[in-house]
């Protein structure tokens, strides 16, 4: 439990519209057993108790699965460990000493909010403008009505891990949201439920993905590198496929 | 005055008379009426997907950024269902009489043979949708055992399954909110409910980005704001889940069901230091394989590896013979806290205990653990730094789930007329415990199947009633006074950090009102209580302003729902003096430190009704009665 | 279908086709190009030149070299259109980039590597192209065109020569994340070709731009 001095130099801003810049702050005797945020959480107290306003950002399930939480840590997407959201990053990964640098993701359809909290509604409207199987409720046949098989259920799931976090956009030189937006397309073109509504769905989100501003895929292979979830980019492949396919057939 | 609105007749046909029977709301008639559905978790997401598919104007609201964010998320083991796909005997009636059982007789008979009916149709809705469940080689769905049962019930989409079906109902809400009929509001926070004629009417937010106050008006308000197990401050909840909604309802008049009815879940990565935001659950899946042990002699140091097996004590299954590691989550968790406070806990806080693979692997294999287990392995890891293949698990119990809510009726509604609970904050199916696997089920079973049918009864009588306009003194006076509160806490002037505040109530309550109560723990806990209350409006410090995003003010506001919510916790672990399901007092044991139920004075639940700042609530009771089941001590030996 | 045609995914996969093209292209051209220096003296000449005759008349190829131009206009305007747009994407940029940790360094500097090929190609047609077509160029003793003296002279030049063989490293660079790329965008890529696709490419993005360079180094050499 060696304690841990660091220095922090984390993006304040305090509007959308406001202008931002970097703070510099020290903060001593850290554990390292503490997560990413809780070094945070410790911070902000300190804030607080010296009438300061804390930083702002996003968090919320703490486990890594509701991909609220959303930094870029010395320039890497949600810190330094492969798969890994910043709310399971452990303070044991850094040395003492170290400077942290914290920024927000970076992406026009992602303005700042506050600090290091961004606007993520755009992944919404991707999901909105498609990602979905159009059944109501009460009108689906018995869930054994219809065999999966078990290779392409698990490659759905693959799929499907998505957390919509915004790293793979945050990684990517062009601020692309391929990898989300493919992830989404791949695991209900995957599987039988999915396939009355498979050309609009691949059309329509891909639409509104563009709509969004998004840039587009170089297969940099960044977004897979940086996804706490290891989303494979073999999805946009996938999505490639569909997209041309459906706008071919009409 | 607590009328339950059970329907008559034999249990079994209760939900298909009553389905028959309730009045409808005519298409027409139903584009004409409003409906407020607070919550996007699971229970929210799919009320308000399945209202607007039925034709309804439906308003959601969510603090996250998203929908998809809620806290239903983050649920892993899996999601039970009398599919009887196993062949192993299920059916409707022995998972009622499983749920009823755990919940060891303090849940309404009609409501949970209800949630068996509809568990079967959950499945399929999701499947529909696309949710990727477990499946075996051929294809068909795979289910797993968890605890409390004897049967292989729960379905599951490997250690993600609340993520799963989230996504599946945030879809249902996405189609919705893209045709139309869901109006979605994110990072919006509600601040309360407006009453007129004593009817739940709308509701009071603020936009978390602007800090602006809005009013909403709905012919019906529901809430599906989730369980409130952060009072404990460490919880496996997320962060920022909270009370505030249900409190603020309760407030106005809706009863409190069962509010000291906390399940403490057992296999929980134990506490490292003080600086620690939240706990992680380890899912109760790993049960199945794990064996959790403590060393026999007190004070044992030395490396778990190096105790020799004569001198582990497996006390789960020396105790339980029948159930052995696989015993319901009270039952479980009340056994480590008992190993632990003799002094036979491990590692450095002495507050863990062992969950061992050891045998596991030497029996199936690492390949076979791994692939069970692995990404749970892999999350311990990265949190404690230790490998589990190598070194046993230390886990400890932490609270994980909360019973008690809002009270309803069979319809859902609660004691303010037009607003419903649904979800986690209310008071439920679960009785005193809930089993593993059925949170998500009866969160899904209200939203799509239950729900849905049931607001039809009030609404069909509401279809007169125009829009009230939000300039209605009504809602003037319920805005005013959020904002006011919200006035007070930027004002204050303090010293003290409300992250301090909720430390202490989260101290107190798990010191007194956690996993074993007495009566004297819990008399001095009201006091500690009213004087944080106290202390809490004299020097908390709220920094920022109102009108731009301020996380240290909406929790501000939280903690101080928290604090008023502890007392009324306290207050009713403090009534309820027998033991049952996750209340355990310890006034209340046989011999063995079994807990010991008082069916004569307690089989029932209670309401409390709330009376105004500085007086005592009114507790009520709802007496259960049970037709179809027995009630009997309830034994995993 | 107006959508589709203005959609990135689109426009991406036009520009990686007319890459891959351009590939293809380049097999072709280190085939004749190889001839320079695989015989040698007058034989080289009379070789040379005779297929340089035929490359600038036969119609087959007449055909082939309109596909590489439009190839290579279409892949300069669509990554030009592409990289700009996506430079949007990101008005504000991190102050620690943490690029190299995630990616391969080509990957990211496609635009600039594409650049100094702009810049190499367009000399390139200039020294040899141009000449070919309209400057002021010999004839050989069969009467051809001679081109070859055009590049051995040219290649006499250690700046010259310099500037081919680093134009290549570039191309190499280039290629290294674009064959992959390519082969990734139109979807050819699956899992289970992933492995020989990448070291395929990998291969291929060494050895021809070697195969090129090593012909201006080997003139260079021959006239010291
Ligand atoms: C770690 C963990 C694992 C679990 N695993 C399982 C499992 O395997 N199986 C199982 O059956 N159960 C499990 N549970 C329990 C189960 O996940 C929850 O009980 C269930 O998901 C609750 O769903 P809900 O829809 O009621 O509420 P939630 O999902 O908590 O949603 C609450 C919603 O209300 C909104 N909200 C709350 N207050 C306000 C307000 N004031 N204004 C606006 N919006 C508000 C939130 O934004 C959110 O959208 C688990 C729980 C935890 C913590
Ligand atoms: C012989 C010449 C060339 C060949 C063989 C070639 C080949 C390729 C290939 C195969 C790709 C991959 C396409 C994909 O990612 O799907 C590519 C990408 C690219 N090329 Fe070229 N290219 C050549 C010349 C040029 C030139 C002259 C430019 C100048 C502008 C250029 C700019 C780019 C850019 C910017 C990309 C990346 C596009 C993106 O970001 O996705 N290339 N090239
Ligand atoms: S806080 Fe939920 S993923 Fe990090």
């Amino acid at each position: 439990m060696a304690d841990l001095n660091l220095t922090l130099k984390i993006w304040r801003q305090d509007g959308p519209t406001e202008p931002g810049g970097f703070k510099t702050y020290d903060i001593s005797d850290l554990n390292t057993h503490m997560s990413f945020l809780e070094m945070l959480d410790v911070l902000n107290e300190n804030l607080v108790n010296s009438g300061d306003e804390p930083v702002a950002f996003d968090h919320d399930c703490r486990e890594g699965i509701c991909g609220m939480c959303s930094m870029v840590i010395n320039g890497r997407p949600h810190g330094p460990l492969e798969g890994t959201t910043t709310c399971q990053l452990h303070m044991r990964h850094f040395n003492d000493g170290d400077t942290v640098t914290i920024e927000p993701w970076r992406a026009k359809p992602f303005p700042v909010l506050k600090d290091l909290i961004v606007d993520r509604t755009p992944f919404d409207r991707i999901i909105q403008a498609g990602g979905f199987v159009s059944v109501n409720t009460g009108s689906a046949p018995d869930g054994n009505a219809i065999p999966i098989g078990k290779d392409i259920s698990d490659d759905a799931f693959d799929a499907a891990a998505c957390i919509g976090c915004g790293a793979c956009v945050a990684a990517c030189k062009n601020a692309s949201a391929n990898l989300f937006t493919a992830a989404k397309i791949s695991q209900l073109a995957l599987l039988p439920q999915g396939q009355t509504e498979r050309v609009e769905r691949v059309i329509g989100m891909v639409k509104q993905m563009d709509e969004e501003g998004f840039g587009h895929c170089t297969n940099t292979g960044a977004c897979e590198a940086e996804c706490p979830k290891e989303i494979s980019v073999d999805y946009i492949r996938k999505m490639n496929w569909e997209f041309h396919s459906a706008n071919v057939k009409g | 005055m607590l009328e339950s609105k059970i329907p008559q007749g034999p249990l079994a046909d209760k939900w298909t008379h009553y389905k028959s029977k309730v009045p409808l709301v005519s298409p027409a008639n139903k584009r004409r009426l409003d409906i407020i559905v607070i919550g996007t978790g699971l229970a929210g997401a799919s009320a308000a997907s399945s209202l607007a598919e039925m034709g309804y104007n439906v308003k959601t609201f969510c603090f996250q950024d998203s929908p998809r964010r809620a806290h239903s998320i983050a649920a892993q083991g899996g999601i039970n269902a009398a599919k009887n796909y196993q062949n192993d005997g299920d059916s409707v009636y022995r998972l009622f009489y499983d749920t009823i059982k755990g919940g060891d007789y303090r849940s309404r008979e009609s409501n949970v043979h209800r949630l068996a009916e509809v568990s079967s149709s959950i499945i399929d809705q999701c499947v529909a949708q696309g949710v990727p469940f477990a499946r075996e080689y051929g294809g068909t769905l795979d289910n797993r055992s968890f605890g409390g049962v004897q049967v292989s019930r729960t379905f599951y989409a490997r250690g993600q399954t609340g993520q799963q079906l989230l996504l599946g109902a945030y879809s249902a809400l996405s189609r919705q909110i893209a045709k139309g009929g869901v109006k979605m509001y994110n990072r919006h926070e509600m601040l309360d409910i407006v009453k007129i004629d004593g009817k739940a009417r709308g509701v009071i937010v603020r936009d978390l980005m602007t800090g602006k106050y809005e009013r909403h008006f709905g012919h019906a308000v529901v809430l599906a704001t989730g369980g409130y197990g952060n009072v404990f401050y460490l919880s496996t909840n997320a962060m920022a889940s909270n009370v505030t909604a249900i409190w603020k309802a309760h407030k106005k008049g809706a009863m409190f069901g069962n509010p000291c009815f906390t399940q403490i879940h057992p296999t929980c990565i134990p506490v490292s230091g003080d600086y620690q935001s939240k706990l992680t659950l380890m899912s109760e899946s790993l049960r199945n394989d794990g064996r959790i042990w403590v060393p026999k002699k007190k004070g044992d140091d030395r490396q778990p590896r190096d105790i020799p097996e004569d001198e582990r004590d497996y006390y789960l299954e020396r105790r339980y013979p029948a159930f052995g590691n696989l015993v319901p989550r009270d039952v479980a968790s009340r056994a480590a806290k008992e190993r632990c406070d003799e002094g036979f806990g491990v590692g450095p806080t002495k507050l863990a205990v062992y969950l061992d693979f050891k045998d596991a692997i030497k029996r199936l294999g690492q390949d076979v653990v791994s692939a069970r287990y692995g990404n749970l392995f892999e999350m311990y890891e990265k949190i404690t730094g230790d490998n589990p293949y190598s070194t046993p698990m230390r886990i400890y119990p932490a609270v994980h789930y909360t019973m008690g809510g809002l009270w309803v009726d069979y319809n859902l509604m609660t004691t303010v007329p037009g607003l419903y609970a649904i979800g986690e904050c209310n008071f439920s199916d679960h009785g005193a415990n809930r089993l593993g696997a059925s949170a998500l089920m009866q969160g899904l079973a209200d939203g799509y199947f239950v729900l849905p049918y049931t607001i039809g009864e009030y609404l069909s009588n509401d279809i007169r009633t125009p829009a009230i306009s939000t300039d209605h003194e009504a809602f003037e006076k319920a805005e005013k006074e959020s904002k006011n509160r919200n006035d007070r806490l930027l004002n204050n002037n303090g010293s003290r950090s409300v992250e301090s505040f909720h430390r202490d109530l989260g101290h107190i309550m798990w010191d007194n009102c956690g996993m074993a109560r007495n009566i004297a723990g819990l008399t001095k806990a009201i006091g500690e209580i009213q004087s944080l209350k106290k202390e809490f409006w004299d020097k908390v410090r709220v920094p920022g302003r109102d009108n731009v995003l301020n996380p240290e003010l909406e929790k501000a506001g939280r903690v101080a729902d928290f604090i008023e919510l502890g007392e009324l916790m306290v207050r009713d672990a403090l009534d309820r003096s027998e033991s049952c399901g996750g209340h355990f007092r310890e006034e209340s044991q046989t011999d063995e430190g079994e807990a010991k139920r008082d069916d004569e004075n307690f089989t029932f639940a209670s309401a409390w009704d709330y009376q105004g700042e500085g007086t005592d609530p009114v507790r009520n009771k709802e007496k259960l009665e049970f037709e179809a089941v027995q009630l009997t001590q309830r034994s995993y030996k | 279908m107006n959508s589709y045609f203005s959609s990135t995914l689109f426009r991406k996969t036009l520009a990686a086709l007319s890459g891959l093209f351009l590939v293809i292209f380049l097999i072709g051209h280190l085939i004749g190009n190889l001839q320079l220096i695989l015989l040698s003296g007058e034989a080289a000449q009379k070789q040379f030149n005779e297929y340089a005759l035929f490359m600038t008349t036969n119609p087959a190829v007449k055909i082939l070299s309109i596909v590489t131009y439009t190839s290579i206009i279409l892949h300069i305007l669509l990554t030009i259109i592409l990289v700009l747009q996506s430079k949007q994407a990101r008005p504000i940029g991190y102050a620690v980039e943490g690029g190299g940790e995630n990616s391969a360094w080509a990957s990211r500097n496609m635009a600039l590597l594409g650049s100094l090929l702009l810049v190499f190609i367009i000399l390139h047609m200039k020294s040899f192209w141009y000449e070919m077509h309209w400057g002021a160029i010999g004839n050989d003793p069969s009467g051809n065109k001679d081109l070859y003296t055009v590049t051995v002279v040219a290649f006499q030049n250690i700046w010259y020569t310099a500037f081919y063989v680093f134009s290549m490293i570039i191309l190499g660079f280039h290629l290294s994340h674009g064959i992959g790329s390519g082969f990734q965008t139109i979807g050819l890529k699956t899992r289970k070709y992933l492995e020989p696709i990448e070291k395929t490419a990998i291969l291929f993005s060494i050895l021809i731009p070697s195969a090129f360079a090593s012909i201006p180094i080997i003139l260079y050499l021959q006239s010291l």
